[in-house]
C-alpha cells in the first residue's frame, strides 16, 4: 500500500428500477485508508460517479453503526461481508488488501425483489409482523412495571433474540431463501415473556401462514443464516418456532 | 431584530401537579367508534414520537397516515439509542419520585425549560414503563425478576431502565409491534420510503403535505385534519454527529418557511462520549453510551504535547480532571459540562496519543476492581464496536473518546398542547423544542418521545379535533397544487444546476463551520463569521452542486440535496440565535460569559426566556420572539455539580 492508501476493484451489481435484470459493473476506487468503512468507501465512489455526470450506485444506509438493519450488501459472496456478527456498515476497510477485486451485490430472494442497483424491498418482513408479531396490548391498559416478575433467565433469552434487527441477511444467506431465522425470533422472544404467553399459538399459527405466502423457502438446516446473523441469533429458535407452531394447531391458543 | 409577538403556551391554571389531569378534565373528546373514524391525522416519523403517536390513535380509533423516510417504520432513528430511559418509578428506594425527576431535569436543562411541560414528562414517565414491560420489552431484570435499573449522569439516584446496550432499539420494537397491530386493523396506513417536502395550509390550518415517493420520486398530496411532525433531530447540521446519515431538518424546517416559528436553534447537545474524528472519509461519530462513565474514568496527560503511549504514563502523570474539577459528581457530571471540560484539556495540548482531539476514557480500574467479566457484561458490546472501528482493544489500552453532535434541544415552538404556531400542526419528539431546555440529561429523550407519542399527542389532538370545527378539505383543493408545485419548482432547481461540488464536499464544509464557530464553545466574531460563511456556501451549493440521475427514480443524492438546502439556511439560523443570546446556559457557552475559573454564566435578569423565530423570506433576517419563562415552582439557581 503506497502513502496514498489502497486501491480497490469493485464488480458491483447495477440494475435499473423496474428491470427484471442487470449485470455486473467494474470500478476502481483509489486512496483507500485501512479504517474507513466500506460504506464510506463506495460513498467516495458515488462522488466519483457523480462528479462525472453518471449515476450514482444505490444502496441503502442509515445508522451506520450496525442497529438499524437498513444496510444489507452480499460483499465477496457473503451477507455482509466476510466477519462475522456484524452488519454491512460495521465492515472496515483493513479487512482488504490493496489492489484486491471485490464484489458487491444485493441481498437476493425471490421475496426480497430489487429496487435499483442494491437497494431491495423487504417490506414482506412488515407484512409478517403485522399478522402478530406483537402483544395486544393497549396504551392505557398496563399494570405496573413490576406486577408480573419475569425471571432475569428468561428476560436474557428474549433479549437475545429480540435484537434482531430486520437486516434480511439470514434471508439472502439460505438456499431456499428461508425467513425462519427473522421469524422465529419473533416468536421465541415473544413466547418467553409472560405478556407475550397468551398469544403465543395465534401467532405462530398467523406469522408461519404469512411468511409462506410472501414465498420464502421452508427450513432445511443449512445454518446458514446463523452463520451471517449480525446478531449472532441461534438457530435453535427455529426449533421452538416449530414447537410453537405444533402447539397452536394442536391446542388452538 | 427581535418583536413581542404574543406567544400564548397554553399553560393550563391550577398547581403544578395537577395541570395535566386539570387539563384533560377541561378539555373536549371525540366519542369512541364511527366519530373517531370520520378524522384522519398524519403523523410525519415512526420513532418513538411519531410511531407511538400513530399506533395510540389507531388503537383510539382515528384514521392515521403515517410516513417514514427509511424502507420500515422499524428503522427510525430511535433505534440507536443505546443508554436507557429515566422513570420516577423509585423501584431502588433511593429517595427518586416525579417531583425529584421534574427538578432534575429543570436543573439539567439549567433554567431554560418550560415548568409545566417538564413536570407532565415526570409525571408521565412511570406510565411509560409499565406499558412498554407489557408490550413485551424486555428490560434489563434482577434475578428476583423486577426490573433493573442503572444511573445517569447528572443525578443522584438510579431511576434508568435498560435493555443491555440497545434501549432505543427494543422501545422502538415496541413500538412498532403496535403499530403493526394497527397496519393489520387497518386504522393506520403506513407510507416508508415517502419524504414529506412540504406542509400544505388551508384557511391557515394545517391541512396535508406533500410528500415524495422516494422508490419512484413522485410527488404526492395527503390530506387531513390535523399533522402532526415527530421528525427528530438535526446534528447532521454538524455533518459529523452521532446520527443516522438520514437524519434532517427538512419537515420542520419548509413548515417553519411556512409560518411555524422556530426555538431555540442555539441550544444543542454536544456528547462527551464519542468515538474520536479521525480522517476526512468520516461519514459519522459513533456513539459510546454515556453508562461507560459510570465505570471509565476520564483523564488526560499531565504534560502538554505528550507523545507517550497511555500506558507509559505514570498514574501521577495523569489528570483525571472530571474528578478534580467535580469531586460531587465526578465522572458522572452532566455532558455538557463533561463535554467542554474535555475541549479545556484538549486546547491546552493535554490530549490522547494518537489525535489531538481525544482524551482517555479508562476501564483499567474497573477490570481490577470488578473483574473482566462484569465489565464485559455491562458494555462488551460498546467494547466489540469501539475495537471494529479504532482497532484497540478497550480491555488492554484506555478508549479514546472526543466530544460530538448528539442531541438538538432546539426546535418547532409548541405550546403546551404541542401545537406549533400553525393551528392544527403538532410537534413531538426531538423535533420539537420543549423539555430540555439548554441541556437534556440523559435518558430523557426516548422519555420524551414515548410520553408525547402514547400519551400527550393522542390526548391533544383529539381535544384539537373536537373543538376545531373542521371544513372537509380535499386535495383538489387549491392550496395543494400551489404546494406541489413550489416542491417540483425545488427539485427541478436542485436538479439544473449541473456544478461540480457533490452533495457531501458541501455538507462538509457546512460541517466544519458549525463545528468550529457554533459548537462547544462561540463567541460573537466567531458567529458572525460563520454568519456570513454559511451565507456564502449557501450561494455556492446553488451555483455548484453537482447532481445525476433524474427526479422520477430512487435518487439518494437528490434527496441529501434537498436536506443540505434547509441545512444551509438552519445553520445560520443556529449562529444568529446563539450571537443573541448573550448568556452561557447548558450546551450553549458564549466565552464572553463565564466564571473566573471557566463555569458557565447564565443571565436570567435578561435571558430567561425562549426565542422564536419567524421566517421572513430566503436570505432575508428573521424576526424573534419571545416567550417568558415563569419559575414558579423552583428557585433559579446556579447549576453547581461540583
Ligand atoms: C446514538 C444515539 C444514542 C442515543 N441514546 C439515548 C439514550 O440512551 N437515551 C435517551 O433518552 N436518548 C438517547 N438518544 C436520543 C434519542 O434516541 C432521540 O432523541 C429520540 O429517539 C428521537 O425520537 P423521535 O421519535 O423524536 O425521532 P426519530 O426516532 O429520529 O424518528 C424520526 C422519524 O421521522 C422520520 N422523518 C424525518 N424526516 C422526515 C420527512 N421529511 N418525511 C418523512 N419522514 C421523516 C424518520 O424516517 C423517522 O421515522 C440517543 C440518540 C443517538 C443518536
Ligand atoms: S446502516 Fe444501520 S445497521 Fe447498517
Amino acid at each position: 500500500m503506497s502513502d496514498k492508501g489502497m486501491t480497490i476493484h469493485l464488480k458491483i451489481w447495477r440494475q435499473a428500477r423496474g428491470a427484471k435484470t442487470g449485470k455486473f459493473v467494474d470500478y476502481t476506487v483509489q486512496n483507500i485508508q485501512p479504517a474507513m468503512s466500506f460504506l464510506e468507501m463506495l460513498d467516495i465512489l458515488n462522488e466519483d460517479l457523480v462528479k462525472k455526470g453518471e449515476e450514482a450506485v444505490e444502496f441503502d444506509s442509515d445508522c451506520r453503526e450496525g442497529i438499524c438493519g437498513t444496510c444489507g450488501l452480499v460483499i465477496k459472496g457473503t451477507a455482509h461481508g466476510p466477519h462475522a456478527a456484524t452488519t454491512t456498515c460495521e465492515v472496515r476497510m483493513r479487512g482488504f488488501k490493496d489492489g484486491e477485486t471485490i464484489t458487491v451485490e444485493p441481498f437476493r430472494a425471490g421475496p426480497f425483489p430489487v429496487i435499483k442497483d442494491l437497494v431491495v424491498d423487504r417490506t414482506a418482513f412488515d407484512r409478517i409482523q403485522q399478522q402478530g408479531g406483537y402483544v395486544s396490548a393497549n396504551v392505557g391498559s398496563a399494570p405496573d412495571g413490576n406486577a408480573v416478575p419475569v425471571s432475569k433467565y428468561y428476560a436474557d433469552k428474549a433479549m437475545d433474540v429480540a435484537s434482531c434487527i430486520g437486516c434480511g441477511a439470514c434471508v439472502a444467506a439460505c438456499p431456499n431463501a428461508s425467513a425462519s431465522l427473522f421469524v422465529s425470533a419473533k416468536i421465541s422472544q415473544l413466547s418467553r415473556l409472560p405478556q407475550g404467553g397468551l398469544e403465543r399459538g395465534r401467532r405462530a399459527l398467523a406469522m408461519v401462514a404469512q411468511m409462506d405466502q410472501e414465498g420464502f423457502g421452508d427450513c432445511s438446516n443449512h445454518g446458514e443464516c446463523e452463520a451471517v446473523c449480525p446478531k449472532e441469533i441461534s438457530i435453535e429458535n427455529i426449533a421452538l418456532m416449530r414447537r410453537e407452531y405444533m402447539r397452536g394447531a394442536l391446542k388452538g391458543d | 431584530m427581535s418583536t413581542n409577538r404574543k406567544l400564548d403556551a397554553k399553560i393550563p391554571g391550577g398547581p403544578l401537579a395537577l395541570k395535566w389531569e386539570r387539563h384533560k378534565m377541561d378539555n373536549p373528546l371525540v366519542a369512541p367508534g364511527g366519530n373517531r373514524r370520520k378524522f384522519t391525522v398524519i403523523v410525519v416519523g415512526t420513532g418513538l414520537a411519531g410511531g407511538g403517536a400513530a399506533a395510540t390513535m389507531g388503537e383510539l380509533g382515528y384514521n392515521v397516515l403515517n410516513f417514514c423516510i427509511q424502507d420500515t417504520p422499524r428503522r427510525a432513528h430511535s433505534v440507536a439509542a443505546q443508554g436507557g430511559i429515566n422513570a420516577a418509578k423509585d423501584y431502588q428506594n433511593d429517595g427518586d419520585s416525579i417531583e425529584r425527576l421534574f427538578y432534575d431535569t429543570i436543573k439539567g436543562g439549567d433554567y431554560r425549560s418550560r415548568e409545566a411541560n417538564v413536570y407532565r414528562l415526570a409525571e408521565l414517565s412511570t406510565g411509560i414503563i409499565d406499558q412498554c414491560v407489557a408490550m413485551g420489552v424486555p428490560f434489563a431484570r434482577e434475578y428476583g425478576g423486577t426490573l433493573a435499573n442503572r444511573s445517569f449522569g447528572g443525578v443522584q439516584v438510579s431511576r434508568t431502565f435498560y435493555a443491555r446496550g440497545q434501549t432505543g432499539q427494543q422501545l422502538l420494537l415496541g413500538v412498532y409491534s403496535a403499530l403493526s397491530r394497527q397496519v393489520q386493523a387497518g386504522t393506520v396506513k403506513m407510507f416508508p420510503r415517502y419524504e414529506m417536502l412540504d406542509l400544505v395550509l388551508v384557511d391557515g390550518r394545517a391541512r396535508g403535505i406533500i410528500a415524495r415517493d422516494l422508490t419512484t420520486g413522485e410527488i404526492k398530496r395527503y390530506a387531513a385534519d390535523a399533522v402532526v411532525l415527530a421528525t427528530g433531530g438535526y446534528s447532521p447540521v454538524y455533518y459529523l454527529s452521532t446520527n443516522a446519515v438520514n437524519c434532517n431538518a427538512t419537515a420542520i424546517w419548509r413548515a417553519h418557511r411556512r409560518g411555524a416559528l422556530f426555538s431555540n436553534p442555539c441550544y444543542t447537545q454536544i456528547h462527551p462520549t464519542a468515538v474520536p474524528h479521525m480522517g476526512d472519509y468520516q461519514s459519522k461519530l459513533s456513539l459510546m453510551s454515556e453508562s461507560l462513565r459510570n465505570d471509565g474514568r476520564v483523564w488526560v496527560p499531565k504534560k502538554p504535547g505528550e507523545t507517550r503511549r497511555p500506558s507509559d504514563i505514570p498514574e501521577a502523570e495523569r489528570d483525571y480532571y472530571l474528578e478534580r474539577r467535580y469531586p460531587a459528581f465526578g465522572n458522572l457530571v452532566p455532558r455538557d459540562i463533561a463535554a467542554r471540560a474535555a475541549k479545556v484539556e484538549c486546547d491546552a495540548g493535554k490530549h490522547a496519543y494518537m489525535s489531538p482531539y481525544s482524551v482517555y476514557l479508562d476501564f483499567g480500574d474497573a477490570i481490577q476492581r470488578l473483574g473482566r467479566d462484569v465489565v464485559a457484561d455491562r458494555y462488551g458490546n460498546l467494547f466489540s464496536m469501539y475495537e471494529e472501528i479504532i482497532g484497540d482493544n478497550p480491555y488492554q489500552v484506555p478508549m479514546m473518546i472526543y466530544p460530538a453532535p448528539h442531541y438538538t434541544m432546539g426546535g418547532l415552538w409548541v405550546d403546551y398542547n404541542l401545537q406549533a404556531t400553525i393551528e392544527g400542526l403538532f410537534v413531538a419528539g426531538e423535533a420539537n423544542f420543549s423539555d430540555h431546555g439548554a441541556n437534556r440529561l440523559g435518558a430523557s429523550a426516548l422519555m420524551q418521545g414515548l410520553a408525547d407519542g402514547y400519551f400527550v399527542v393522542p390526548r391533544v389532538v383529539a381535544s384539537y379535533l373536537a373543538g376545531a370545527k373542521l371544513q372537509a378539505v380535499k386535495t383538489d383543493h387549491p392550496a395543494f397544487a400551489a404546494v406541489e408545485n413550489d416542491v417540483r419548482g425545488l427539485i427541478g432547481r436542485l436538479l439544473a444546476i449541473k456544478g461540480h461540488r457533490t452533495v457531501r464536499e458541501i455538507h462538509w464544509d457546512l460541517g466544519r463551520i458549525m463545528w468550529d464557530k457554533v459548537g462547544m464553545a462561540r463567541d460573537a466574531a466567531g458567529l458572525k463569521e460563520a454568519i456570513a460563511r454559511i451565507g456564502e456556501l449557501r450561494g455556492q451549493f446553488w451555483h455548484e452542486l453537482a447532481l445525476s440521475g433524474t427526479d422520477a427514480d430512487l435518487n439518494k443524492q437528490l434527496e441529501q440535496a434537498a436536506r443540505l438546502a434547509d441545512y444551509l439556511e438552519l445553520g445560520e439560523l443556529m449562529a444568529r440565535d446563539a450571537l443573541m443570546r448573550e448568556e452561557s446556559c447548558g450546551g450553549h457557552f458564549r466565552n464572553e460569559h463565564q466564571t473566573p475559573d471557566g463555569e458557565a454564566k447564565r443571565d436570567d435578569a435578561n435571558f430567561c426566556f425562549v426565542s422564536a423565530w419567524e421566517y421572513t423570506g430566503e436570505n432575508r433576517e428573521p424576526v424573534m420572539h419571545r416567550e417568558h419563562l415563569a419559575f414558579e415552582n423552583v428557585e433559579l439557581k446556579t447549576r453547581s455539580y461540583k
